[in-house]
């Protein structure tokens, strides 16, 4: 679709059931690496849905089926013998809710590396984890305090420590489900900030109700409604000229 | 609208009642304040009653306890030889025999023992009085003929008569000599009943809430089990009894009134009382927390040991520690098992036997003896005790452990 671009995530077909109730229909889209890609759309459209399977996420949740292929890296994460576990430690989430462990800021960090066997505990892992600080750009307002709740920071703070933690696990993607919709707008700059310089490293997919959000960060927007993809496309062209009346329609903010 | 028109114009026809001549003016408000008063009223008496009806019992449990934990001793001369070890009673003047404790007299040919330099003298010592002749100085109805009360008043007035600390109380086991009889081997039967108890109770029963919190599917078979989870915590306790007698001392022939069948019986209680707190617990641990671990390609188990779990403990505790005092004051079951039995001696290992303190309590209670009266209300004491500590130290651990968003 995209000339230079490496496709990272390919989306085939793919339909999503809660029980008899059909909730995304034939989606189909390539998402490019070190890009980062925009899902908007109404409440209900199926853009979080959409994104949770890209982690296998929905697995967690009985009456959700789902048909049709996910192709990360060549390798369909939906095939018989794919762990999902092992698919979640690759593609990275963090969610609307900063949601920290109960734990001090240093184990927040270091907890999922050391259980996936990425470093032993040890100068190693003091490393990694000022590294990822570093990357979330947390380092500096936290490394006199490691030690300290990482429930005891404020809201973005707490956010861009579960960007650490999650880069610590050093994903390939990263999903990010409305990740500043609890923020104050100070704190939503430092992380679309982020954003922008972790797009160098990561395939970033972030889900947002925020249009201008979408517009200041996104490389590539793609507009759900109803469980189904409308359009998709460079984030320009969805914003300034969309092709179907109905993309125009919700960006302008006439329904929605 | 209207109405606030019509009260006005309500009220410019009174004239005088200008003060209600204002926009604010609500003429229900009146008897709505007084219904809230009355409202608040009874809910304070309902608890002044409770609390006076509570400090009642505390009293006079404490009134009638408090003179159990001193004990009469009279100082008299005693006579170590030969026949007086074979025959205690000759060791004491005959005029003091009915006033001394039988149960000390059996101690001489053992003091002897400890220390043979008393053969063949006459010491003057303080030797435990009689029942009587302790109820009798305590001012509570006893059975001492004039006699022997004139005796033990002139004894008082030479300094013979001292009030010592009831350490017997707390070294002794049930005894038929009521100054000879203590509340050692109850306390414990129940502590030994209550190792048991959790050992068995707390892991199955955290056990049980993980899996049907965290891993089971919701379907028929584990909705059928929590129904049956819940109904179990409602039988009567007096069933579990009639169970532990059946499968543990009739099918695997487990020793009678031991604490390990009384041990079990109770697990079997607390057990439901454990799950519904546990799961109670799990459930509350926010399901953010799981999603995180899950975000980071953690597996269940991880995320169950290492981050909801710990998250839950303190309410698991609190729980356990609820349903532990409970089964401590549970008596029911333990009569069907044989643990009212007259236990003199402290059991020395789960599988003898044993009683249990509200047992004990309800032995001492049927007495005829004021003596053991006097011993009921200071086992109550001490039982309450226990159970306020372990209370306490429920909500201390809950506080303690709480983890604040």
């Amino acid at each position: 679709m995209k000339k230079n671009l490496k496709t990272k995530v390919s989306v085939k077909d793919l339909n999503l059931y809660y029980g008899d109730n059909q909730a995304l229909h034939g989606i189909t889209m390539d998402i490019y690496e070190n890009q980062i890609t925009a899902l908007i759309g109404p409440s209900g459209c199926g853009k979080s849905t959409f994104l949770r399977c890209l982690n296998r996420m929905n697995d967690l949740i009985n009456s959700v089926r789902i048909e049709g292929n996910i192709i990360i890296d060549k390798k369909n994460i939906y095939d018989r013998d794919v762990d999902e576990v092992a698919v979640r430690k690759r593609v990275g989430m963090v969610f609307q809710q900063p949601n920290p462990f109960p734990k001090s800021i240093y184990d927040n960090v270091a907890y999922a590396p050391l259980k996936h066997g990425i470093v032993k505990k040890g100068p190693a892992c003091d490393e990694l984890v000022e590294k990822s600080l570093i990357q979330a750009g947390l380092w500096n307002e936290v490394k006199d305090k490691l030690s300290e709740p990482g429930t005891s920071l404020s809201g973005g703070q707490q956010q861009r420590l579960c960007i650490a933690r999650t880069i610590a696990v050093q994903p390939d993607v990263i999903l990010m489900d409305e990740p500043t919709s609890a923020l104050d707008p100070i704190s939503t700059e430092k992380i679309e900030a982020l954003m922008l310089e972790l797009k160098k490293d990561y395939t970033i997919i972030i889900v947002t109700h925020n249009m201008q959000q979408a517009g200041r960060v996104a490389d590539m927007t793609a507009f759900f409604h109803m469980g189904d993809l409308i359009e998709y496309d460079d984030t320009e062209t969805i914003f300034i000229n969309p092709t179907l009346k109905k993309t125009e329609d919700y960006i302008t903010g006439r329904y929605g | 609208m209207n109405t606030s028109k019509n009260n006005t114009a309500q009220a410019d026809k009174g004239g005088k009642q200008s003060a209600r001549n204002h926009p604010f003016y609500d003429p229900t408000l009146k008897s709505r304040h007084v219904r809230s008063k009355l409202f608040k009223l009874f809910t304070f008496l309902s608890i002044t009653f409770a609390i006076s009806f509570l400090l009642f019992f505390l009293g006079d449990m404490i009134i009638k306890g408090l003179p159990a934990f001193k004990q009469t001793y009279i100082e008299v001369d005693v006579t170590y030889n030969d026949k007086t070890i074979k025959s205690t009673r000759r060791a004491i003047d005959k005029k003091y025999r009915k006033v001394v404790s039988r149960a000390w007299l059996r101690n001489i040919p053992r003091l002897v023992k400890q220390n043979p330099a008393l053969m063949g003298t006459t010491q003057p010592t303080w030797v435990l009085a009689n029942s009587q002749v302790d109820q009798y100085l305590k001012g509570h109805h006893y059975k001492l003929k004039d006699k022997y009360r004139k005796l033990i008043d002139t004894m008082n007035q030479d300094g013979k008569v001292e009030m010592r600390f009831n350490k017997i109380f707390f070294t002794h086991g049930d005894s038929k000599i009521p100054e000879n009889s203590g509340f050692k081997s109850a306390i414990v039967g129940s502590v030994l009943t209550l190792i048991v108890t959790m050992v068995v109770a707390f892991p199955l029963g955290v056990m049980t809430a993980v899996y049907l919190e965290e891993f089971a599917d919701d379907n028929r078979w584990t909705q059928l089990i929590e129904v049956n989870i819940n109904n179990l915590a409602a039988i009567p306790s007096i069933l579990f009894g009639l169970l532990g007698l059946a499968v543990f001392i009739n099918l695997f022939g487990m020793p009678r009134s031991s604490p390990l069948v009384g041990g079990l019986t109770l697990a079997l209680m607390t057990l439901p009382i454990i799950i519904v707190s546990s799961r109670a617990a799990l459930r509350s641990v926010p399901d953010s927390i799981r999603q995180a671990g899950y975000g980071l390609g953690l597996t269940r188990v991880q995320v169950v040991q290492d981050h909801v779990l710990p998250l839950a403990f303190p309410g698991i505790m609190t729980g356990s520690i609820i349903g532990l005092a409970q089964a401590m004051g549970e008596t029911a079951p333990l009569i069907i098992i044989g643990m009212i039995a007259f236990i003199p001696d402290a059991p020395g290992s789960i599988f003898e036997a044993a009683t249990v303190m509200p047992a004990q309590i309800f032995t001492w209670a049927g007495m005829p003896e004021r003596a053991y009266i006097e011993r009921t209300a200071a086992g109550i004491m001490v039982l309450i005790s226990i159970l306020i500590t372990l209370n306490a130290l429920a909500i201390y651990l809950r506080k303690k452990f709480e983890v604040k968003w």
